[in-house]
């Protein structure tokens, strides 16, 4: 072994093998699996969801006569998961924020020295777990909303019933990521959780809806798939509706996803560990 | 700090890599696994850069810093995530378990282990692919006595099955008993690479410590025959160049009482304080120690 000091920048290049990427995954769903904390984000997201659907769907069920004209049995399906996402928010800042808290990013990064393989086996499969909890949590909190609507409810075969089930499972698994990629921006879970749930918690709280700061604040990053989450009343409402439409939407979530990734990578990249 | 710092270690033995705190050891283990990027030049292992290894742990073994285990993580599971990054198999977490005596807390959360256990436990991660190369910083820091111990007949250990240890201290007393090799740096420059035996010898000068209830007397009897003093605090006089024989006829010649004349070796610390001494980043106030 030598620690020579000449001239010459220390990159090379490696090719990634298959089995290496899939070394990395199993290395990141164990990190997943044996720390509580992280883990039970996840049950948690579950719970929270289903439960504020069942809530939503009770207290609608009350109140839907006289106005069953206007009203959407989709909003109360989707409403809850605008609270029920702060803990697989959460759990992607954790994911990621838990390595820089205790130090084990040395660990990591001294064992899979290639950070943009780390970096990719890390999202790829938080990405894949949150998609995993996203679908079983946004299909049971829809069954459980319509069920507790009663003779409002709809059913998953009912006109745009699908794709706005589809948009809510894309929303979650890409807030999730997002929160990744901020975490690894920030390196550090307070910090990414002290930015993004108040964002975030303000949001579903109508941020989005507010007259002046709307024409910006519809932008934020968890109010974009709103509109294919049937949260924002029909099409041109003056104060819930948007600027773009449903698909639109998701694609303004999708850039803000890339940009907080590649912000991340950028960050992990050129940072001493 | 690290500024043109070259030198090669060689397996089978332990290098004890020394430096003062802040002379950039650390700093120099960190680039070696490529968490730090130095702003020119570059580290080679086995002639390649540490980032090119596939499985790197299987190539080299390090703790740099043992605390850096999640405190939620039981050790078994720290350990199995490591493995899996490499494709080790799942019982080798096992095997360096028992290698350090941590088998017992194997399902325990790191976060209630003490400083000797999670220093064992980054042993263990080090340990963990079975690596020809091992790193360690400060591994003895902080440990008891019976750990101290452990870890110098580790290192020997591991040495001796011919994998080339490399393991960084700041102090020169503890290296000494277990390196067979030296690296010394202060500043982030080299100042010493040689083997301890060679450095012991060229470091430590020996004098010839005399005690006497007339000491200007003394003084002046060793002046006239050419012998360098010193006078200690203690009111001793120290004579370099000379042997204690000598010293003992001159004083039975010119009639002087003496209490004790002794051979006195200056000890491995005061030889590193001494080659360190000029490249001591942050010293107590008030000049030579």
């Amino acid at each position: 072994m030598s620690a020579t000091s000449t001239r010459v920048t220390a990159e090379g290049r490696a090719t990634v093998s298959a089995a290496s990427a899939w070394a990395v995954v199993t290395a990141e769903w164990t990190k997943i699996r044996t720390v509580r904390s992280t883990f039970w984000t996840l049950p948690l997201t579950f719970v929270l969801s289903v439960g504020l659907g069942h809530l939503i769907g009770l207290s609608f069920a009350d109140g839907v006569s006289g106005r069953e004209e206007t009203f959407d049995p989709l909003f109360a399906a989707f409403y809850g998961l605008t609270l029920g996402q702060l803990p697989l928010v959460a759990f992607g800042v954790l994911l990621v924020g838990a390595e820089y808290t205790s130090g084990t990013i040395r660990a990591s990064l001294a064992a899979v020295p290639r950070r943009g393989l780390f970096y990719g086996g890390k999202a790829f499969t938080g990405l894949l777990t949150a998609l995993a909890v996203s679908v079983v949590t946004v299909v049971a909190t829809f069954l459980v909303s319509q069920a507790a609507l009663g003779r409002y409810g709809t059913s998953l075969g009912a006109e745009g019933a699908l794709p706005a089930v589809v948009a809510a499972c894309l929303y979650l698994t890409l807030i999730c990521v997002f929160a990744m990629g901020v975490a690894t921006m920030l390196r550090s879970s307070t910090l990414s959780l002290g930015v993004l749930l108040p964002v975030f918690f303000l949001g579903s709280q109508g941020l989005g809806n507010v007259p002046g700061l709307k024409v910006v604040t519809q932008y934020l990053p968890d109010q974009v798939a709103a509109v294919a989450m049937h949260l924002t009343g029909p099409a041109g409402d003056p104060r819930f509706g948007r600027d773009y439409g449903a698909w639109t939407g998701m694609g303004i979530l999708v850039l803000w996803v890339v940009a907080a990734l590649v912000g991340g990578y950028l960050v992990l990249r050129r940072r001493d560990a | 700090m690290v500024d043109d710092l070259s030198f090669t270690v060689r397996p089978g033995h332990v290098t004890g890599f020394l430096g003062p705190n802040g002379a950039g050891k650390s700093t120099t283990m960190r680039m070696m696994l490529g968490l730090d990027r130095p702003t020119a030049g570059r580290v080679l292992i086995d002639g390649e850069p540490y980032g090119l290894f596939p499985e790197p742990l299987r190539r080299v073994g390090a703790m740099l810093d043992a605390s850096a285990v999640h405190g939620g993580r039981s050790a078994h599971n720290h350990l199995l995530w490591l493995a899996r990054t490499n494709r080790i198999p799942g019982a080798r977490v096992r095997e360096v378990l028992a290698a350090v005596g941590l088998e017992d807390v194997a399902g325990k959360r790191a976060k209630g282990f003490s400083l000797g256990m999670t220093q064992r436990l980054g042993i263990a991660a080090a340990l963990l692919g079975d690596p020809p190369v091992l790193l360690f910083d400060e591994p003895v820091n902080g440990l008891d006595p019976e750990g101290v111990l452990w870890i110098r007949n580790l290192l020997k250990g591991l040495a001796a099955e011919g994998r080339t240890v490399f393991v960084s201290s700041h102090l020169m007393s503890e290296t000494a008993l277990t390196a067979e090799h030296l690296v010394v740096i202060g500043r982030g420059r080299l100042l010493a690479d040689t083997t301890v035996s060679r450095f012991v010898e060229a470091n430590s000068r020996s004098y010839v410590r005399i005690r006497t209830p007339e000491p200007e007397r003394m003084r002046d009897v060793l002046a006239a025959a050419g012998i360098q003093v010193e006078e200690t605090r203690d009111g001793a006089l120290e004579a370099y160049g000379t042997e204690a024989a000598r010293l003992g006829e001159l004083a039975a010649v010119n009639g002087l009482t003496v209490h004790e004349v002794s051979t006195q070796r200056a000890s491995l610390e005061e030889a590193f304080m001494r080659l360190t001494g000029d490249a001591v980043e942050y010293r107590a106030g008030g000049g030579r120690r």
